[in-house]
């Protein structure tokens, strides 16, 4: 059974200007020890579908969803009071801005302490010798120096690793780190993503990456999920992925890197991700994608089965089924 | 396109003093220090590190916005001096990282690409501007629509763009980009990079690119300079620096960046401690302490750059 699992997840804001629909019947699975990367650019609904399996989305949102499950527990009609039992617990999430996300009043200690106190119930000693060990655990030097600090006073590294340790505190079964490195340095990158896997190895934690870095993609993922517009459009093995993808958008995402690039000009993809106002008819990507044709242009591509990596478009590449257009 | 450098540095250096207060002294932080880099027209020359080790503070000082505190600067041969800034500016001119930040909201795309004219080029006539803001824009890949609209209205790719334009309203020689792509999406990111490629060829505009993305500058540079805490620790041109890297720091950098290929697998070193801060530098060879080749020489003894074209600070390069 997969620890979690969305079945047709949709979020729509309301605007002043009507509604917004940001994800788009998404459908996910992350199974025990698994590394899951869903990567998209930014508008693509990554952090906005994970922010509402966390419950932390404004109440102009408004979330519909087929199934929303966790460890067995029905995240979508669930109480305040319970949702707040197992958030922090076995479902934590780390966020892309460490020093907007701490609480600027209270020492770093203090906060990574209280959900231990909250969760777990420890006693104030045990508490204390837990936050040293998991500030230990990230790779903050003089630990016992540091639960004294408050946030202003540690660097954008440090604080992330001060998140991640007040993530991880709890032994979570499920980790959504969201763009947990974007704001670091590669070297200090390089040692988050190694905890972040060996906590993994350890304890058979499932772990969600969202993220823009394809690099960060293919070295610690198991599973890609890339997002468009709101929308997952191709879900695959990352081996596979990289290899050959099926949906244009995937591959020209991948064509634009500079590293992949084999002359001084780097192919490009036109035009830009739909907004609220110009979203097109038919397929979302149509209006940038180089193969598309009217029947694009008009009707909607459901996904393909698990074969062809969920990748909806009507000719997807890098197959043997490929109809001429 | 000439042989002579369009500008040279030679020993830059910037220090600050910090703290110090009734009673106490001010401490000296050293942000760049003994950093040498010639510009060529048509060539571009990146700078990496990580945050911290000056790459700012460098073109801060290119751009004629802080005094070198020692160090010469020259431009097309003349000795850059603050009494000589005022015009000299017009050839050194900076992209920022943010584009959100670095437009004015309330400026149309039209003033914001007169203002330079406006400031420094007072004989134009008011239409002449207008001709030249508009040639600039459509050089840049936007369309003349955008010259009445404002900065909110568009991209991030976009916004960039227009900031590109601005930098080059007066015919810079020199142009710093200080990480110009690291806001932006992965597909404009080509996009802002193949215009940036374009201008160069059409304009032999002299980049110095200042960027933390190994891929980026890897695509990008001709040569490269590689600084930790201040100082220059490797320099060479791009084959040089990213095939062959001999100084540890370069070595690990490199090894850290992930890599877009999930079949690619390679030894990761692991670099263990923090960076030193910049107010208490270690002596000897600044990377020693998180060197896992370092010896009682490199802790005693500062290495220089050392070689010909393909230079490295360390004693066992």
């Amino acid at each position: 059974m997969s620890l979690l699992r969305i079945r047709n997840l949709s979020v729509e804001f309301s605007t002043s200007t009507g509604m917004f629909r940001a994800v788009d019947s998404v459908d996910q699975d992350v199974a025990n020890g698994e590394i899951l990367a869903i990567v998209g650019e930014s508008g693509s609904g990554k952090s906005v579908s994970m922010l509402a399996l966390m419950g932390l989305l404004p109440w102009t949102a408004k979330v519909t969803a087929d199934e929303l499950s966790f460890d067995g527990h029905d995240l979508l009609n669930m109480s305040g009071r319970e949702r707040r039992r197992i958030i922090g617990k076995d479902l934590a999430m780390i966020f892309q801005e460490p020093m907007s996300s701490l609480n600027p009043c209270f020492t770093v200690g203090w906060q990574i302490k209280e959900a231990l106190r909250k969760h777990l119930g420890m006693d104030r000693a045990a508490r204390h010798k837990r936050a040293i060990e998991l500030f230990e655990q990230v790779g903050i030097p003089a630990p016992e120096k540091r639960l004294s600090s408050f946030p202003h006073q540690l660097s954008g590294g440090m604080n992330q690793r001060v998140m991640i340790a007040m993530a991880i505190a709890c032994k979570p079964k499920l980790l959504i780190a969201d763009e947990p490195t974007t704001a670091l340095d590669v070297t200090i990158q390089a040692q988050i993503l190694d905890l972040l896997t060996s906590l993994r190895e350890d304890s058979g934690m499932g772990l969600v990456l969202i993220t823009h870095d394809m690099g960060v993609v293919a070295e610690t993922a198991h599973r890609v999920s890339v997002q468009y517009a709101g929308q997952k459009i191709e879900e695959r093995p990352v081996r596979d992925l990289f290899r050959a993808p099926h949906h244009p958008y995937s591959d020209a995402l991948l064509r634009a890197l500079p590293e992949r690039a084999t002359e001084k000009r780097l192919p490009t993809i036109p035009g830009v991700v739909p907004g609220q106002f110009d979203r097109p008819a038919g397929c979302l990507f149509s209006p940038r994608c180089q193969f598309a044709n009217d029947h694009c242009r008009t009707v909607s591509p459901a996904p393909f089965g698990a074969d062809l990596g969920y990748a909806r478009c009507h000719y997807p590449l890098n197959t043997d089924r490929r109809i001429a257009s | 396109m000439t042989d002579a450098p369009v500008m040279t540095a030679t020993h830059l250096a910037r220090h600050y003093a910090v703290g110090g207060g009734l009673f106490s002294k001010p401490q000296t932080l050293r942000a760049v220090q003994d950093v040498d880099f010639e510009l060529y027209a048509g060539k571009t020359l990146a700078v990496v590190g990580e945050s911290g080790c000056g790459k700012s503070t460098l073109a801060r000082m290119v751009t004629m916005i802080e005094e070198p505190t020692s160090g010469t600067l020259t431009l097309d041969g003349n000795a850059v001096t603050p009494d000589q800034w005022a015009s000299l500016r017009q050839s050194v001119q900076i992209v920022f990282q943010d584009p959100y930040g670095s437009l004015n909201p309330r400026q149309r795309i039209g003033q914001i690409l007169m203002e330079p004219l406006v400031i420094n080029r007072p004989d134009l006539s008011k239409s002449e501007k207008e001709d030249r803001a508009r040639q600039m824009l459509n050089m840049v890949g936007l369309r003349p629509e955008h010259f009445d609209r404002y900065p909110h209205m568009f991209s991030g790719g976009q916004r960039q763009r227009i900031a590109i334009a601005r930098a080059l309203m007066l015919d810079p020689k020199v142009l710093v980009l200080d990480e110009p792509v690291s806001a932006l999406d992965l597909s404009i990111q080509s996009s802002v990079l193949n215009l940036l490629t374009d201008l160069q060829e059409r304009l032999g505009l002299a980049y110095l690119f200042i960027s933390h993305d190994l891929s980026v500058v890897r695509h990008v540079a001709d040569d490269v300079i590689v600084m930790y805490l201040g100082r220059a620790v490797e320099k060479g041109s791009k084959e040089d620096v990213f095939q062959n890297p001999s100084h540890p720091y370069t070595q690990a950098l490199l090894s850290a960046t992930p890599v877009a290929d999930p079949e690619h697998h390679k030894e990761r070193i692991k670099l263990t401690g923090e960076l030193p801060s910049p107010l208490n530098v270690p002596a000897g060879c600044a990377f020693a302490p998180r060197c896992w080749k370092a010896t009682d020489k490199c802790r005693a003894e500062r290495p220089e750059l050392m070689g010909e074209a393909h230079q490295a600070a360390c004693f066992y390069a």
